[in-house]
């Protein structure tokens, strides 16, 4: 024998098998179902990697309609027509309570996901409840802002400036009640078809579509709040 | 030859049940990971917001550096969420993610920078709304 390596368990040559990229993301215990990635030697995607990948597009695709009104809103910034400007509409406490409470709906949307994963019902549907609420803190501050900006006389029609403001802003928190309502029915169907894979499926959608809204309220609130305040 | 040698299409038998895989399998996941990766997330978002807040309402930096600042909070932000929230990674897995996820910047970019400009200079040739209303006279 002139093979002087080291002798490999077949656990470890299992793992390599399985895991040749050591993506990391599983556990490896015995009998675990291997799960293809679509790329290189490891067999075709699973269902799950495609289904993340259609939803994925969708979520890139409303990101530039985002993109759309982001670009009106930087371009209508100075349209005041002498009426009210950026400066005269920021509220600081109110804005930083809004990112407070949608930071955290991210964060217990990413816990209820760690329950889906560990497949607890239980822990699943309260950080869903939880997640659900803070949206509603949310949206409930975002209406408050709206009313009296318009009971000083801030409406829409007012400038262009104040239509892109509105546009944007309101076509977020529009994003944010939809997905309200895709979370009430998310919960009814964890609670009746349980952990079915396509039930699964829908909540790593609904998962990236939450994430996704966050995402676009950094913009909105570094964009739009922020250097309004500053500029 | 290696026993670790990566050969797919040789029978391995019970060393290996990727022949049992059939679409839609959900293997089991490590519930810590994302969990590990939600506190993270948490954790760098929230030193990065509460740092666009204290920026954007002192006097600690210099004043007209102010709105870059906040830009490149904002893209780490993005960045931070893509990574823990979203689990974009670099794995085989997720190259086609990655891959539309250029896309999709580009075409923001393209947008949102093309429309500033365009605006911009239009704005800048446009004669002067009194002139405009004496033409029409």
């Amino acid at each position: 024998m002139t093979d002087t390596s080291l002798p490999a368990t077949r656990e470890t040559i299992r793992r390599v098998r399985e895991d040749p990229y050591r993506l990391g993301h599983r556990d490896h215990h015995a009998g675990e179902p291997v799960e293809g990635t679509g790329q290189g030697t490891t067999g075709p995607a699973s269902k799950r990697i495609i289904v993340g990948y259609g939803f994925w597009i969708f979520l890139l695709s409303d990101i530039v309609m985002f993109a759309c009104f982001f670009a009106a809103f930087a371009v209508q910034r100075n349209a005041t027509a002498g009426g009210p400007g950026m400066r005269d509409l920021v509220e600081m406490p109110r804005v930083a309570l809004e990112t407070g409470a949608l930071l955290l709906s991210s964060y217990t949307c990413g816990l209820s996901f760690a329950a889906t994963n560990a497949r607890n019902l239980f822990w699943t549907q309260t950080f869903l409840l939880i997640t659900g609420l803070l949206g509603l803190a949310f949206v409930g501050m975002e209406l408050q802002e709206f009313i009296e900006l318009a009971s000083h006389g801030m409406i829409p029609q007012r400038s262009g400036f104040l239509t892109s403001f509105y546009g944007l802003v309101g076509l977020h928190g529009l994003h944010v009640t939809i997905a309200g309502l895709w979370l009430l029915t998310m919960m009814a169907q964890v609670q009746v078809k349980g952990f079915r894979p396509e039930i699964v499926h829908r909540l790593i959608c609904f998962n990236l579509f939450w994430h996704a809204l966050d995402i676009v309220w950094i913009g909105i609130f570094t964009i739009v709040y922020l250097m309004g305040a500053v500029i | 030859m290696s026993e670790l040698e990566f050969d797919p299409h040789r029978y391995t038998g019970a060393l290996d049940d990727r022949e049992d895989h059939a679409p839609g399998d959900e293997p089991a996941e490590d519930a810590g990971h994302w969990i590990a990766n939600s506190n993270l997330g948490l954790g760098f978002s929230v030193i990065l917001t509460a740092g666009a807040f204290v920026l954007a309402n002192t006097n600690l930096i210099y004043g007209p550096s102010i709105p870059i600042a906040l830009l490149v909070l904002a893209v780490a932000q993005m960045g931070v969420h893509l990574v823990f929230f979203l689990h974009i990674t670099t794995g085989p897995d997720n190259t086609n993610n990655v891959l539309a996820l250029a896309f999709g910047i580009l075409v923001v970019f393209l947008i949102v920078a093309g429309s500033v400009w365009i605006m911009n200079h239009l704005n800048a040739n446009m004669m002067p709304m009194d002139q405009m209303i004496e033409m029409q006279r």
